[in-house]
């Protein structure tokens, strides 16, 4: 070691006055503005929708006379008890089978479990209406397997249209969801605690109840209630296999599209609304008492093989995957056959949009506009706002508030945000309620435009891409905005340099999940959608409605092709840019 | 790889400096309060009655201190105590429920953190890992409209003061946890701020790098004569390298002074505990200077404990000698030995009085002393508390009140 | 005086304290500000609360229409609409009866739509009374079949055709479970049928209303109508949204018998789909498809232009290739496989009385068999 002599640099006059509060009336403008899009587009809504429920359809107040007629009617209340079987249904089988799922992926040596984790979420790029139309070729009176592949193997007639059909749909539709939280949780497990359950000599069942179950309590809890709620919630699937069977979420579209109730529809919204808050406000009281389980010191587990375990796991899975698989193809067959079942050549026929409504092709490309629009300003509002609520400096309360905030879309129903969104933004004038006072809507002007549909698809997938920008936010050293203040550099310019750098794969996540949700949503934008912006998926509700279940499919074909093509041209990239950013992200 | 002495002191350029190179503190400095030396100098930072609270927590209370220019402060303590708190309000990073900051003579108080004029280097080095050393240390720089050849050579001329020279083009993650923070301190350093702000600089480095890097932070800052205040929760590493060390217990200073008197005449329990080893014996004052321990009778001078108290009395493991038992010294005694632990340079006896056999104490002898003494078989040994060695500390009162400065 | 007042006050303030008051104070001017620019004056209110605020969108040459022709109709129609008037660009929103009847009267406050073209006279009476319609005689009303338009002058609505009830019944299905061919209303009752027939809600789809309203007034009395589509409930598999989809879900055997229109049967057995068109022997619900102008604050001259055309020879040949009755007589044949004398075929229909009662009537049949929580087996 050859002592040097270095000069140490001549000191430099940093002139900081400069630096005059301008950045922090920056971030107090920035927060004030997040809080106002958050109160415009989540809370403010709600309240003309709620108020509609006191009111006759005429405006003239009723009070409780909605939610009297509703209770009375016994097909409406009817409604009620149907979503709440097939939501408890569906949670029991979603719930169930995707935590063997996700056990299997994480905790068993089965083979090709890259491949089932992959295949096992497929239908997180399904719409339910798909899901739905698919499950029509498959189990209809028609179906492949009602008529035993037309003849040729046993018919099996499940009686798809009503509850059964709901269920399988809704199934498919919160498998992926529960999959994805349940793999979540059991990963987060300690392989210390197993070690040391097996140096104490409890018995694999014994551990599992001891050790497996109580570890992953939160992630079940969460997947039962989201299970919970997207199942009670669902309006495509319902719309699509529901028959006679009546459902909540088909009965707002009937009260408000069918006959233009909309005080009704805000009734029943309101019913929709409480279980879905209540299962919301429960999850999030019960995952405030979770503690971290995992230390910086855990050891992930390593799964050990067990032959005949492996083996029944890797049945099961293929089961399961086989199914989901079989709905896709069948869509994708249907859309691609002549005229089911009576001819079945094949024929790109179906995919000539011109004699069915919907809007065909200008549908698809305004959807894939909407989506993209979605994906680009959703990412920038959500991320630049989670920033702001995990990084900011000063005003706390509003912080606090805004993450509140951000978390309520979650327990929005897309109907419910949807028929709100009409109440809110078509009113040319909004009267302030308790004050006699009234203004001219400022926001009148969005109805019926592009941009509102866009807003409510951003506010509708709020939740889930604001709490993946949080946790990305947290994994960021909390002293890189004190380095730069040190630095007298301006928190956006460190924002811009070094913070979004450093969550681009949580950047692109979201941007992704913004997209794709974007582009098979239903429930928020049926009532939003104007009449010269015809979208995809609602084209597959008109298409179903007028019967023309071919073109339907065959626009679900589109629908899924999309998505999946996004989400791999997204892996591709990522690949490139990982390669990329090596020199940095290797530690 | 070391940035070793200068052989000149730092070239200072035709600008004026904005922290003028003064006389380095240690030799002048000490005592608790402002010495002779520093009633000629302003404070370049004073903290005027500092509170914080959280909600109902009580994080600081009555904070004053001086920190005069080109001074090495240490604020010690445990976890817990404020001290992070303490420095997270100089820096502006926190706002202080009550009270005033005043840095080079202007109240900052409610400054944010970008219109102070500080450096600062965390425990976690906080370097951007997306951005090379060179761009981590140019990062300050560049928002300052400086041009680019000149930010270039600054930037060489820190990492190389840092030891770093050649290795800019790394980036962090390819560096080692020392090397990473050496940027981290060529970062901190680049905007020539007037202060320098350590949080846990070495706790999160390896034993050996620790020791190896305090010293050259010291020197560096020496060299620079940059008012520095650093958190440490190691008293080893506050001994080494501060000029004066704060010690902060549950909010509040408990004492202030430099390495020497704080080691040599804690003001209290806690900080006669909290830095180095201490040996406590309860006792009751019998006479002025005569504090009864069970039933051994001790002569303490230092005592200013009214008689009839209860007090702790507090000696120094390396303090206490091994005497033959046959001379006729004042305080001396019987013990046995209940453990021995080898240190490599010496050994620890644990060691319990005759007359005072509840309370165990430590006794530190070099290797030398204790192969001569054949501790191995040893089961008794004659010791002496020295009585000016000897503090006395009234009983139930281990929270002093803050001292002056 | 007052700057010394002000000179104090402020003075009071320490910087920071100055500073939140003023921007607070600044926040409070904007908000009082934009409540002031946003205040609605007391005409607007009176006029919001009497329903006829109107929209005032641009002098565009865009209108919206609402239809409820079929899908597979419309872009033929359009044709001549567009080569004619290639300015214009015409948003058409295609929907069931009683959707494009609801979102006119949802909307009476804010019209969408400029026209309304071929959707039921039934609906649009019922719009008419809410006053929501503008009275037009587009060129070359004299021609229209009195029978098929409103008998003012000018008239609120002009018929272009007229569509009247039909079973799909799908022949291969059929045969395989052994059903009979229904000849009439009096078949469908028939056990046999129980869970192979749908038919459209009539609460949405202007065919299922039509095809009720005739049971109902051709019964010697209205209970007895109901005790017959009590009878008829047992045997519905599933009510469905549009009257084309019983027909649709007929021809692609999904279930045998579609309660659906004589359009949709012909064509899609026309189509090459096993499906044979039963005209009832009691004869057929009917109801006339007929164009209005809706009445907003700025009537667009495309609209007008429009319901001229939308009636006018050129386009009332292309109906004639889908509609047995139009209502302006044409000399395009008889389209293939409607019944012969469609005229003779259409059941007493009083339209006004299936206006005035349609809420009534739908309210009962929604009390009767929208309940339905099982799917027939």
């Amino acid at each position: 070691m050859t002592p040097t002599t270095p000069t140490a640099p001549r000191p430099l006059r940093v002139d900081r006055t400069k630096a005059i509060d301008t950045e922090a009336w920056i971030m107090r403008v920035l927060l004030t503005l997040g809080a106002i899009w958050l109160l415009v587009g989540v809370v403010l809504p709600l309240i003309p929708m709620i108020g509609r429920s006191f009111r006759d359809n005429n405006g003239e107040w009723v009070g409780l006379g909605n939610y009297l007629r509703y209770l009375t009617t016994p097909s409406l209340v009817q409604s009620f008890t149907n979503s709440l079987a097939v939501a408890l249904t569906t949670t029991l089988l979603a719930c169930g089978l995707g935590f063997v799922y996700a056990y299997a992926l994480t905790r068993t040596a089965m083979p090709g479990k890259q491949i089932f984790r992959t295949l096992g979420l497929l239908s997180l790029y399904i719409p339910p209406l798909a899901v739905a139309i698919g499950l029509i070729f498959l189990f209809g009176n028609q179906g492949l397997v009602t008529t035993g592949l037309f003849g040729s193997l046993p018919e099996l007639n499940i009686n798809l249209y009503g509850f059964n059909g709901i269920v399988l749909g809704e199934f498919l539709y919160c498998f992926p969801q529960a999959v994805i939280i349940l793999m979540t949780a059991l990963n987060l497990t300690d392989a210390r605690l197993y070690e040391a359950a097996e140096v104490l000599g409890a018995s694999p069942i014994k551990t599992f109840f001891t050790v497996t179950l109580p570890s992953v309590k939160y992630g079940l809890i969460s997947a039962i209630f989201v299970c919970f709620i997207l199942a009670f919630t669902d309006f495509g699937v319902p719309k699509v296999v529901g028959g006679n069977f009546n459902v909540l979420a088909t009965d707002i579209y009937k009260q408000v599209i069918g006959q233009q109730n909309f005080a009704m529809g805000a009734t029943i919204s309101v019913f929709l609304l409480v279980p879905s808050v209540l299962a919301f406000v429960i999850d999030r009281i019960v995952q405030r008492r979770q503690t971290a389980l995992v230390s910086a010191k855990s050891v992930p587990l390593q799964p050990k093989p067990n032959p005949t375990l492996d083996r029944i796991m890797f049945a099961f899975c293929t089961l399961v995957v086989g199914f989901a698989i079989a709905v896709f193809a069948t869509i994708i067959l249907a859309s691609l056959v002549r005229v089911w079942p009576y001819d079945l050549s094949l024929s790109l026929k179906n995919y000539d949009f011109g004699s069915v409504g919907g809007g065909g092709y200008r549908a698809y490309w305004n959807s894939i506009r909407m989506s993209l629009y979605t994906a680009i300003f959703g990412t920038i509002i959500v991320f630049t706002g989670a920033y702001l609520v995990e990084k900011g400096r000063g005003l706390k309360w509003l912080r606090s508030a805004k993450y509140f905030l951000s978390t309520i879309p979650l327990a929005l129903p897309g109907l419910v945000l949807g028929l709100s969104y009409v109440f809110f933004f078509n009113n040319p004038i909004w009267r302030i309620p308790f004050t006699g006072m009234a203004i001219y809507n400022p926001f009148k002007g969005l109805y019926g435009t592009m941009a509102l549909l866009v807003i409510v698809n951003i506010i509708h997938f709020y939740t889930v891409c604001f709490l993946t920008a949080t946790t990305a936010l947290k994994q960021i050293d909390p002293e890189f905005e004190a380095v730069s203040a040190s630095m007298a550099v301006p928190f956006y310019k460190t924002f811009w340099r070094v913070t979004v750098p450093l969550s681009l794969p949580a950047i692109l996540e979201i941007g992704i999940y913004f997209f794709v949700n974007a582009m098979v949503t239903i429930s928020a934008i049926i009532f939003l959608y104007p009449a010269n912006l015809p979208l995809a998926a609602v084209a597959i509700v008109n298409m179903d409605d007028a019967g023309d279940i071919s073109a339907a499919a065959a626009m679900s074909t589109l629908i899924v092709a999309t998505s999946l093509g996004v989400r791999l041209l997204y892996s591709w990239l990522t690949r490139g840019m990982r390669a990329r950013s090596e020199a940095w992200l290797s530690r | 790889m070391t940035f070793s002495e200068p052989s000149a002191v730092p070239k200072l350029g035709e600008t004026a400096p904005l922290v003028p190179p003064i006389a380095p503190a240690r030799e002048v400095v000490e005592g608790d309060g402002p010495s002779d030396h520093h009633t000629l100098t302003e404070p370049y930072l004073r903290i005027e009655n500092v509170h914080k609270t959280f909600g109902s927590f009580v994080a600081l209370k009555d904070i004053y201190l001086n920190v005069y220019p080109g001074e090495f402060v240490c604020l010690l303590g445990p976890s817990g105590c404020g001290k992070t708190t303490l420095l997270r309000i100089i820096s502006g990073l926190e706002q202080q429920t009550q009270g005033r900051v005043i840095q080079g003579g202007k109240d900052v108080s409610h400054l944010p953190p970008s219109m102070r004029d500080f450096g600062i280097v965390f425990q976690s080095y906080a370097l951007f890992p997306n951005l090379t050393a060179i761009q981590n240390v140019a990062y300050g720089l560049e928002n300052q409209q400086v041009p680019k050849a000149q930010i270039d050579q600054r930037v060489a001329e820190l990492l190389d003061m840092v030891g770093l020279g050649g290795m800019g083009h790394k980036y962090p993650s390819q560096l080692s946890g020392g090397q990473q923070q050496r940027v981290a301190l060529a970062r901190a350093l680049a905007l020539s701020p007037g202060l320098l702000l350590l949080d846990e600089p070495l706790s999160a480095l390896d034993a050996q790098v620790r020791v190896k890097l305090r010293t050259e932070i010291a020197e560096l800052q020496r060299r620079l004569g940059i008012t520095t205040v650093m958190v440490t929760h190691d008293q080893a590493e506050a001994l080494a390298m501060a000029d004066r060390i704060v010690v902060m217990d549950k909010g509040y200073i408990a004492q202030v002074g430099t390495p020497n008197s704080i080691y040599q005449s804690p003001s209290s329990p806690f900080v006669a505990n909290f830095i180095g080893v201490m040996n406590f014996l309860d006792g009751v004052v019998e006479a002025a200077d005569t504090v009864r321990c069970g039933n051994i009778l001790l002569h303490a001078p230092n005592n200013e404990v009214p008689v009839g108290q209860l007090v702790s009395i507090a000696i120094r493991p390396e303090d206490m000698r091994v005497v033959d038992g046959t001379a006729s010294v004042p305080n001396q005694a019987e013990a046995d030995v209940i453990s021995r632990e080898f240190l490599g340079s010496g050994y620890r006896l644990d060691l319990t009085l005759s007359g005072n056999a509840r309370q165990p104490i430590t006794l530190e002898i070099s290797a030398n002393r204790a192969r001569a003494m054949g501790v191995e078989a040893l089961e008794s040994l004659a010791i002496q508390l020295p009585p000016e060695m000897i503090r006395v500390f009234p009983k139930e009162s281990t929270a002093l009140s803050p001292l002056p400065l | 005086m007052v700057n010394d007042l002000v000179r104090i006050v402020t003075q009071a303030f320490s910087a920071r304290r100055r500073q939140r008051f003023l921007s607070m104070a600044a926040a409070s001017f904007a908000v009082v500000l934009f409540v002031a620019a946003c205040a609605v004056s007391q005409e607007d209110l009176q006029q919001a609360d009497s329903g006829a605020a109107g929209s005032t969108s641009s002098n565009d040459s865009s209108i919206t229409v609402y239809t409820a022709l079929e899908d597979d109709q419309i872009s033929g129609y359009l044709e001549s609409f567009q080569t004619q008037n290639p300015d214009i660009t015409v948003n058409i929103v295609r929907d069931s009866t009683g959707i494009i009847t609801a979102k006119l009267l949802a909307e009476a406050n804010n019209p969408q739509a400029d026209v309304v073209w071929g959707t039921a006279a039934s609906s649009l009476l019922v719009a008419e009374e809410k006053g929501l319609l503008e009275p037009y005689a587009p060129a070359g009303v004299e021609a229209v079949n009195p029978r098929f338009r409103d008998d003012a002058n000018p008239p609120t609505w002009v018929g272009i055709d007229v569509w009247m009830s039909a079973f799909c019944v799908n022949t291969v299905e059929s045969e395989k479970l052994g059903l009979p061919i229904p000849k009439g209303w009096a078949d469908l009752v028939n056990p046999v049928y129980k869970g192979h027939i749908v038919m459209s809600n009539p609460a949405s789809s202007g065919t299922g209303f039509l095809s009720v309203s005739s049971i109902l007034q051709n019964s010697p009395t209205e209970a007895e109508g109901w005790a017959y589509l009590d009878q008829l409930h047992a045997n519905i598999a599933q009510y469905m949204h549009s009257g084309s989809r019983p027909c649709k879900a007929a021809g692609a055997g999904e279930f045998p018998i579609g309660i659906s229109f004589d359009y949709r049967a012909v064509s899609q057995k026309n189509e090459g789909e096993p499906i044979q068109p039963v005209f009832p022997v009691e004869g057929s619900g009917w109801d006339v498809e007929a164009n209005a102008l809706i009445k907003k604050a700025e009537i667009k001259d495309a609209a007008k232009t429009f319901l001229d055309w939308a009636i006018s020879p050129d386009v009332m040949a292309k109906y004639a290739e889908s509609f047995s009755i139009t209502s302006v007589k044409t000399d395009v044949p008889l389209p293939e496989g409607f019944i012969a004398d469609p005229e003779a075929q259409l059941a007493e229909n009083d339209l006004r009385w299936a206006a005035a009662n349609r809420d009534r009537i739908l309210e009962e049949w929604t009390k009767r068999y929208d309940a339905k929580s099982e799917p027939k087996t």
